[in-house]
């Protein structure tokens, strides 16, 4: 009678332990599956994972890398941008969970870049054949300090500005892209415009959206932006920062800016609603603004950015150290970057290519889009793509942006005087390493 | 199935084993009821302790070991993406302290707790005694107070942010009507800590009703028939009677709203991207509403300086303690049971 009692004892003690045990096995099982393949042979079932922001327009071309490849697997994650770079650390740093393919903005490629610990070199599997199809300043940008290859460029944002043509009519301004872009060669005659503009415009219609992005497109086409080469915080000393901080407040003095932040709910109704005449274009932002306003289609045209060319945006594609197909994965990175494939990324959804060979190919040169008015995107950004000065990037240039942005809001919002949000900017800045 | 095998072991072992292995176990029977008894003895004295292992195992893996890990971090130049993270000692602890931008997170933390807390508690309070009586629909009453808080936390900020709204939001609009003017609500120190305290007030009020309530009910009825005979107002008897009564529930609400109110972060990281993308880990363009969990947020995560964010979390933990003894000391002076 107590023998059975006793063991059924022995059963309810060792119970909970073996649960215990089990869920410890589970939890190793997780972080464990996905290392038994290796060698990379072509018959082997490979499962490749592949991390973004946002669309990249690869879809279609992962059924095409099939073709040559049927025995991998291709899943796609996408995250916010923010999102997706903290993310990205997040799995570095802790050895685990990262794709195999990561897409990395340029405003974060330099903190990751010097990190190459973390990446495999692209070089070990050949993809150094690439660097003279490159435009030069997009390869130096995937390049370590010590010289590996981290990440192999997707697209570059030469800077337009997009406009409604309606608007602009109702104000009495030419509205044809030639004449819009001859009003305004440098930023003064930007201003200028957008004072013409609010005498006659709409009630709810402002000039511009808010100064955060127009910022940042002044900075990009200074030779030296808030880093020298050398990795050093210039922002103090270097008066093309200042300019574009004093450009900024001018605007925000002639009433011009709808006081509407980039990538915020408001801002995306803004576009269809005709919150704003104007906004900065890099060539990736054609495809939001067609996403965002599609009741607008032939309303928003394109005419060149005042103040010359400049890059905003553009990404490199990397293979993470923990990816355990860093073949596999580079191979999908030559594929996904070729010359041919950034011209049909650039087709569909407006992410103009890095590779200079392309630009001035009858099929893009000729390249329109309607919900642009018919306007000559394969041109204008060609144009833009070309005259491109490079300009060095450094490992805090999100926060350092962030910053100065931030120091422009509190002016707009009236918080500060001009100058009491410069010193604080200047202050923020300095505590930054 | 023990007692046969023991039996065979009884008959089977003189025939075999030479005398002194006899000598050595001389009572076969007495050691398997021995061992059985030892094993009855380590079943009541380890057995409980076995149960409660699993949730001790996953606490110690997910909730002591990260404390101590944070510790360790804290005291290094630890940035997420470097390798090499050298050790520095207090230096994080002493630049955070030195940290503007720390103590300005730590007060608009309070300032929100604040602002949340008390009126939430207080209409906590007068809700679910307002409930405490024979109503019809009874259970709709309930499940409506605990609706809000089913609702995800993104959805009340993003419709919050709307009625917020500087230029199309319904209350600047109330507000025009009544000619008060348009309130730029994201702007401010006081305004934006308003905005946040109603959306945290909206999830949470009626979860503590419902806990307040379910209190109430067993506060025994004679008690307020004696009050209403001898002329009780409803109000009084909810000051005189329910709240003495439901002391321990009180002291559970407070404890918990202050732990929660120190850990707000998705509010103002919502509300603040609802204007600006590059102000929402800053909690506005000024900080005016970066809460201490979004100060952690914005140096651990947006700037990758783990070590600092560390040592904030640190800091954090131990105001978040202080506050809390301090609550519950309050709390507990307040009048007790029905003598006082």
């Amino acid at each position: 009678m107590g023998t059975p009692h006793s063991g059924r004892r022995i059963v309810r003690f060792v119970a909970p332990m073996l649960a215990a045990s089990l869920l410890t096995l589970t939890a190793c099982g997780g972080g464990g599956s996905g290392d038994t393949t290796g060698g990379g042979q072509s018959t082997e079932k490979i499962k490749l994972s592949v991390g973004l922001f946002g669309d990249f327009g690869f879809k279609p071309l992962y059924e095409e890398f099939k073709k040559t490849h049927p025995n991998i697997e291709i899943e796609e994650r996408q995250a916010a941008y923010a999102d997706h770079h903290t993310n990205l650390a997040a799995h570095l740093a802790t050895g685990a969970g990262a794709a195999d393919v990561e897409a990395i903005e340029v405003g974060y490629i330099s903190q990751f870049t010097s990190q190459p610990d973390k990446f495999h070199d692209l070089k070990q599997y050949g993809l150094d054949k690439r660097q003279s199809e490159y435009l030069d300043w997009k390869w130096q940008q995937g390049l370590a300090p010590g010289g590996a290859l981290v990440g192999l460029g997707t697209d570059v944002g030469g800077l337009a500005m997009c406009y409604r043509t309606d608007l602009f009519e109702k104000a009495g301004l030419p509205s044809k892209r030639e004449e819009v872009s001859a009003l305004w060669p440098t930023w003064e005659q930007y201003i200028e415009t957008g004072k013409k503009f609010a005498a006659n415009a709409p009630k709810d219609a402002k000039f511009f959206d808010s100064p955060g992005e127009i910022f940042r497109a002044i900075i990009a086409q200074a030779p030296v932006g808030v880093y020298d080469a050398q990795n050093n915080i210039v922002v103090a000393t270097n008066p093309d920062v200042k300019k574009a901080w004093d450009l900024s407040i001018q605007m925000i003095d002639a009433g011009l800016s709808a006081k509407i932040g980039a990538f915020t709910p408001e801002w995306n109704t803004g576009f269809a609603k005709g919150s704003f005449a104007t906004v900065i274009c890099p060539a990736w932002m054609t495809a939001y603004i067609q996403d965002q306003a599609k009741n607008a289609a032939g309303k928003w045209d394109i005419a060149t950015v005042p103040g010359g060319a400049g890059n905003s945006g553009g990404s490199h594609l990397t293979v993470p150290k923990q990816s355990k197909h860093p073949k596999e994965a580079a191979e999908l990175i030559d594929f996904l970057t070729s010359a041919q494939n950034q011209a049909a990324v650039f087709k569909a959804i407006g992410n103009f290519p890095s590779i200079p060979s392309l630009y001035d190919q009858p099929d893009i040169q000729s390249f329109t889009k309607d919900f642009f008015n018919g306007a000559p995107v394969g041109k204008i950004y060609s144009d833009a793509a070309k005259n491109l000065k490079p300009q060095h990037l450094g490992p805090r240039e999100g926060d350092v942006r962030t910053a100065i942005g931030n120091g422009i809001g509190r002016v707009e919002q009236g918080k500060q005087s001009p100058d009491e949000a410069w010193a604080q900017v200047l202050k923020d800045v300095e505590g930054i390493k | 199935m023990a007692t046969p095998r023991g039996g065979s072991v009884r008959t089977v072992a003189p025939s075999t084993g030479g005398p002194p292995a006899a000598a050595r176990t001389p009572a076969p029977a007495r050691t398997a009821s021995g061992w059985r008894a030892r094993l009855h003895r380590l079943d009541r004295h380890a057995s409980p302790y076995a149960y409660v292992a699993p949730f001790f195992v996953l606490f110690a893996a997910f909730g002591i070991f990260p404390l101590i890990y944070t510790a360790w971090v804290s005291l290094h130049d630890w940035n997420l993406l470097s390798s090499d993270n050298p050790f520095i000692g207090l230096d994080n602890y002493t630049a955070l302290f030195g940290d503007g931008y720390f103590w300005n997170a730590a007060f608009n933390t309070l300032s929100i707790g604040v602002l949340s807390a008390v009126p939430q508690l207080l209409l906590a309070l007068l809700l679910a005694h307002l409930l405490n009586r024979p109503l019809r629909a009874q259970t709709l009453f309930r499940i409506t107070l605990l609706l809000p808080n089913v609702t995800s936390v993104v959805a009340v900020v993003v419709i919050f942010s709307q009625l917020f709204g500087r230029d199309f939001g319904l209350i600047n609009m109330v507000l025009e009507w009544l000619g008060v003017g348009r309130i730029n609500w994201q702007a401010g120190v006081a305004t934006s800590h308003v905005a946040i305290a109603v959306m945290i007030m909206w999830r949470w009020t009626g979860y503590n009703a419902l806990i307040y309530l379910a209190a109430m009910q067993a506060v025994p009825k004679e008690i307020y028939e004696a009050a209403t005979l001898d002329g009780a107002s409803s109000l009084r008897q909810l000051w005189s009677i329910t709240l003495p009564m439901i002391r321990p529930t009180v002291i559970f609400t407070v404890i918990v709203t202050t732990i929660g109110s120190m850990q707000i972060i998705a509010e103002p990281l919502l509300f603040g991207a609802q204007v600006s993308n590059g102000a929402a880990a800053t909690g506005g363009t000024d900080r005016q509403f970066q809460t201490l969990a979004l100060y952690l947020y914005e140096k651990g995560f947006r700037s990758f300086e783990f070590g600092y964010a560390s040592a904030a979390a640190w800091v954090m933990f131990l105001l978040v303690v202080v506050v809390v003894g301090f609550n519950y000391l309050v709390v507990r002076r307040m009048r007790g049971g029905l003598d006082a």
